[in-house]
């Protein structure tokens, strides 16, 4: 038997760390004390009874032809603010992912970047709200909303692309006399053409998603639909609409699933 | 004469592709563009320019009287409480949950590797349940419960924890799997009981990784409560939301600065701990 100290030292416990779980459980505590909770009116008979009876007015969803087509129009309507909020994204990022990759100098990649960063953390839910007023409600004001927060995403994720790329193949073609265009033409993209592209499918990926709920403040697609259904009690269409979001969201998973395991294997 | 044949032919080869190509492609953004009205002109009407035009000047200076910066303080703070309490209950619920699921915690498949047939299907149920609680987008959730519970704090944080405890359920139990399960399997096979082989086996291997996990999905949360509020539950999203609607460029712009400062915070907090941890 091996003699007892050859056994392991139980671990100290420090007291920085108790004293950051202490303040971790005190910031939890004060988080639930500060908040009005309505418990009461949770865990009620009442609310049982009104919840069950709000859930049974789900079923059955609304099924009906018109229904439905209305439902398609929605679909077709978050995608086509998705993949056209993407685009324009993707077009403004690679402009001002150039000077926010250094290439004009110092002063201009900080001041770019910091306008990256203001577009990227106002989420697309607030550039929405914020661009109805601009746009008016319908599916313009979300397509805005999704490229101007996209731009920030996108721009910031190029220009570190370009960034990273080797410098060695422009300088070599700039050194035997070509134009700075064609030196960014045949030297530059070819490099970076690939990551941008995954960059920008990726971001549209996620941009249908937003694109299903950007709706609901007002900016078209199946959000739009839900809210307004919703707010007219009209439960059964509502179910339909949640469904479809469901199903839209499920199939882009599969999808780029299908197409992620595709690239790597290829 | 092999060379003049060779030059009659189009310079570049893939020519005929790349036509076909750009005319799909402007044919499928012309569709999209009809069909998301797309109609850049209307925002240059006179009325809307005018609106913008007043909604912007009222941006500088931003709202600064000291009862409306109380007021956006208890807002604000109400926002992060929202945040940190639906996440806690967002973890009451998933890590029962993630016990359940997690297959390397299995005591019938161990030494055979076949799951008996109950445990099997109940792990698929709990599987499909974390499923449909992390698909229902939080906006979503927030927008039904605000019917049944009513308009206020107590939706959003309702709304945090039924999403985030199927996010949180199912990558806890894949970084469970996926970290080193040799420990917990002998704990299991010398006769531990589950919750010892975690305690003394799965946790300790993969802590580090679970707790900034939980740090980044506290970010997303704050974030996700600012959103929230603007579908009635509460907080700093709300109170934005009226400034909006009432067109207080001034009130909105000091919330857009506080909503950056909050984020910016929330990450700095969030990146300090998980380096901690990690």
């Amino acid at each position: 038997m091996a003699p007892l100290n050859m056994l392991l030292k139980p671990p100290t416990v420090r007291i920085s760390t108790l004293l950051l779980l202490l303040g971790i459980a005190a910031f939890i505590i004060a988080s639930f004390a500060s908040l009005p909770l309505a418990w009461s009116q949770i865990f009620s008979v009442e609310a049982l009874h009104s919840s069950s009876e709000f859930l049974h007015g789900f079923v059955p969803p609304d099924v009906s032809p018109a229904f439905l087509r209305q439902i398609a129009i929605a679909t077709q309507e978050t995608l086509a603010m998705s993949a056209l909020g993407t685009f324009i994204a993707a077009l403004f990022g690679i402009l001002l992912a150039l000077p926010a990759s250094g290439r004009y100098g110092h002063v201009l990649r900080t001041m770019t970047r910091t306008v990256l960063n203001g577009l990227r953390s106002v989420p697309e839910l607030i550039w929405a709200s914020l661009l109805l007023i601009a746009a008016g409600l319908g599916p313009f004001a979300g397509t805005l909303a999704l490229a101007v927060h996209t731009t920030g995403v996108l721009g910031r994720l190029f220009a570190d692309t370009i960034e990273n790329g080797q410098r060695l193949p422009e300088v070599t073609l700039r050194i035997n006399g070509s134009t700075s265009i064609t030196t960014f033409l045949y030297a530059t993209v070819p490099q970076i053409l690939p990551q941008l592209m995954s960059y920008t499918l990726y971001r549209w990926e996620s941009n249908i998603r937003a694109a299903a709920i950007l709706g609901i403040v007002g900016a078209g697609g199946l959000g739009q639909m839900l809210k307004y259904h919703l707010s007219l009690f009209q439960m059964q269409q509502a179910a339909s609409v949640i469904v479809a979001m469901l199903l839209l969201v499920a199939m882009v998973d599969a999808l780029s699933f299908v197409w992620r395991r595709a690239m790597t294997k290829g | 004469m092999f060379m003049l044949a060779n030059d009659k032919r189009h310079p570049d080869p893939a020519w005929r592709g790349r036509i076909t190509g750009l005319f799909i492609g402007l044919l499928v953004l012309w569709y999209f563009l009809v069909a998301s009205e797309f109609k850049p002109w209307t925002l240059f009407d006179a009325r809307s320019l005018h609106s913008v035009a007043r909604f912007l000047s009222d941006f500088v200076p931003p709202a600064h009287s000291p009862e409306f910066l109380i007021m956006l303080l208890q807002a604000t703070w109400q926002t992060v409480a929202m945040a940190t309490a639906g996440l806690t209950l967002a973890m009451l619920g998933a890590i029962p949950l993630t016990l359940i699921v997690t297959q390397c915690l299995s005591i019938s498949s161990l030494g055979t590797g076949r799951m008996s047939r109950f445990s099997a299907l109940l792990r698929q149920a709990v599987r499909c349940l974390l499923v449909l609680l992390r698909s229902v987008p939080e906006l979503v959730w927030a927008l039904l419960l605000v019917r049944i519970v009513g308009l206020g704090v107590t939706a959003g944080v309702l709304a945090i924890a039924l999403t985030y405890c199927g996010m949180l359920g199912k990558v806890y139990a894949e970084i469970l799997e996926s970290s080193n399960t040799h420990t917990a399997a002998t704990l299991l096979k010398n006769g531990n009981s589950r919750l010892a082989a975690f305690f003394y086996g799965a946790l300790p291997e993969s802590t580090a990784e679970l707790l900034s996990y939980t740090m980044y999905r506290w970010e997303c949360a704050i974030r996700g409560s600012v959103v929230m509020g603007f579908v009635g539950a509460g907080g700093l999203g709300q109170r934005m939301d009226e400034s909006i609607k009432m067109m207080a460029g001034n009130e909105v712009a000091t919330m857009l600065i506080i909503f950056m400062l909050l984020v910016g915070l929330s990450d700095g907090i969030s990146k300090l701990l998980r380096r901690q941890w990690a």
